[in-house]
């Protein structure tokens, strides 16, 4: 199958940090793709090279086999990547539902002329975009808190709104950067399903966490980082047994 | 009697033409506040649609309509090249490099032979009526308000709470930025052209720093989230120094200096208590109420 995400031998130094160092794997599509590692590992930077907030330094980055790095980050998702970030970047002061509006930018297609001259079909596309918005929300199982400022919901309810977002635009690839930080039992059993279902629909997700046994559960396979460095991947069974990764991720073995 | 009700008259119609004026300003500056962008090149824009149109009006006789189109033309395409370079700076650096824009206009006209220097352009013949200025003005506001709600209105709320958010959501904010920058100086422009076709005259120390400070202050005070803001903070902050006329002999401070007084007392009120400016006023009000009733 040809690979959705593909890294080749990926750099990226901040000063004198090297924060990714020569990572190489890909992403499937219709795949859960974990990306764990230790704190400074390099997880968050790479997803902020996937999404093109900053160039890589040296390294490819190819989507359908075309490369992307160096390409703005509008453009990126213009292409089918949408993300979430570690520490929640909602637009504070919109309500659930419009932050999930602002996610559809990509797929909304209204007509100025018809928003200047108030013709029905721009207030109908302004309806349906709504509607839509409050289907995805529903689907974060947040169908009452639609009209809440993102300011004032709880923090794994901004969490499942960013998740919400990110779909709106119906990208191929979805980078999750700790989905559940913060999260309830609950909650992280509804994320999971929700990581699941999207794999089904035949998009790739590329899911950072912390949180190893959601991890272990619904990813399809594993890359574990280490100082910017690929060193394990595999499947959850196969990760959860290499010893480098024990060593580095899990603690020493006793 | 009939002199008085004239003179009361004329004082009042030049107050209601800059209450409209200024708004068009303040306008001027809230299109890029919307998006988040601290750009001060509207004195700059409005000096080039005000001397632009003089020139036209005096030297080639022009139609009026269509020296309002190239006032309002003319400053929006200047604006690309200013905005491609600048719009990449952030906060106060973007504001201080909008700021050298204009000045670099106004001290360029200073120096300019052609258009009088310092002394300026005068006897431009009178051809804005104040239901002119509000027509335009109303069209400008039924834009922006049309703009509120849909696709390109959320995309520019998007870009002023998060720009990099926003960026990974495809929205390109460097073509939005730059839009707004070139809104606000089309309208910068056409509010400079009428102003000189009303005021007779126009001349570089009307576009100073001040100047620019004066439209913010509107904005800011009004309340620079809400399109109608700008326009409540320049008709008030236009109408309270003919208020304060009255009022200065009486405190023992003159005219100019109260209105600076009052101006800043002001300013420095809406932004401890009041950041979303004066419309949001209601709102604060019904909150306040609503926290103190017992329930």
């Amino acid at each position: 199958m040809i690979p959705l995400l593909r890294l080749e031998d990926l750099h990226r130094d901040f000063g004198g940090l090297r924060a990714v160092d020569g990572a190489a794997f890909s992403v499937l599509p219709g795949e859960v793709h974990g990306l764990i590692g230790p704190n400074g590992a390099g997880k968050t930077s790479l997803l902020n090279l996937v999404s093109g907030l900053f160039p890589p330094t040296s390294g490819r980055i190819l989507l359908d086999e075309q490369p992307i790095h160096g390409l703005a980050p509008h453009r990126v998702a213009a292409l089918g990547v949408a993300r979430t970030f570690q520490n929640i970047r909602l637009f504070p002061d919109l309500s659930a539902r419009d932050n999930v509006v602002v996610g559809q930018h990509l797929r909304r297609r209204p007509s100025l002329a018809a928003r200047l001259l108030m013709l029905p079909g721009a207030r109908s596309e302004v309806g349906s975009a709504r509607r839509e918005a409050a289907a995805l929300l529903e689907r974060v199982g947040l169908s009452e808190r639609i009209r809440v400022h993102a300011r004032h919901l709880s923090y794994g309810e901004q969490r499942r709104v960013e998740i919400a977002r990110a779909l709106a635009s119906a990208p191929r690839l979805l980078l999750l950067d700790e989905p559940t930080a913060g999260m309830s039992l609950a909650e992280v059993r509804a994320v999971a399903a929700l990581i699941r279902q999207v794999a089904t629909e035949g998009r790739a997700v590329l899911l950072v966490e912390h949180n190893v046994r959601l991890v272990m559960e619904v990813c399809d396979r594993i890359t574990v980082l280490h100082f910017g460095k690929v060193i394990a991947q595999g499947t959850p069974s196969e990760v959860g047994r290499d010893p480098a990764v024990v060593a580095a991720y899990l603690g020493e073995a006793r | 009697m009939l002199d008085a009700l004239l003179s009361f008259y004329d004082s009042y119609q030049s107050t209601v033409a800059y209450v409209g004026i200024n708004a068009l300003l303040a306008l001027s500056v809230y299109t890029s506040l919307s998006c988040g962008q601290l750009a001060l090149a509207s004195s700059g824009f409005a000096a080039i649609g005000a001397y632009a149109s003089a020139l036209l009006t005096l030297r080639a006789g022009w139609p009026f309509p269509l020296v309002l189109g190239v006032a309002v033309l003319l400053p929006a395409v200047l604006a690309l090249p200013l905005g491609l370079p600048v719009l990449r700076l952030k906060g106060v650096f973007l504001a201080i490099a909008t700021i050298a824009f204009g000045e670099v206009i106004r001290i360029g006209l200073i120096n300019w032979a052609y258009v009088k220097g310092a002394e300026g352009l005068v006897a431009i013949p009178q051809k804005t009526s104040v239901w002119m200025i509000y027509l335009l003005l109303a069209a400008a506001l039924f834009v922006l308000g049309r703009l509120r709600g849909s696709k390109w209105g959320f995309a520019l709320e998007a870009i002023r709470e998060d720009e990099p958010a926003a960026q990974t959501m495809g929205i390109p904010t460097g073509q939005y930025k730059l839009s707004m920058l070139v809104l606000g100086a089309a309208l910068a422009g056409l509010a400079g052209a009428l102003e000189a076709h009303f005021t007779f005259m126009v001349a570089p120390n009307g576009f100073t720093f001040r100047r620019v400070v004066d439209m913010l202050v509107f904005a800011v005070v009004g309340g620079a989230q809400l399109y109608w803001g700008p326009v409540a903070g320049a008709a008030f902050l236009t109408i309270l120094p003919e208020l304060l006329r009255d009022l200065a002999p009486r405190v023992g401070i003159e005219p100019g200096p109260l209105r600076l007084l009052v101006n800043g007392l002001l300013l420095l009120l809406v932004i401890l208590f009041l950041p979303s400016g004066l419309v949001s006023l209601p709102r604060q009000v019904r909150r306040f109420r609503a926290a103190r009733s017992p329930e």
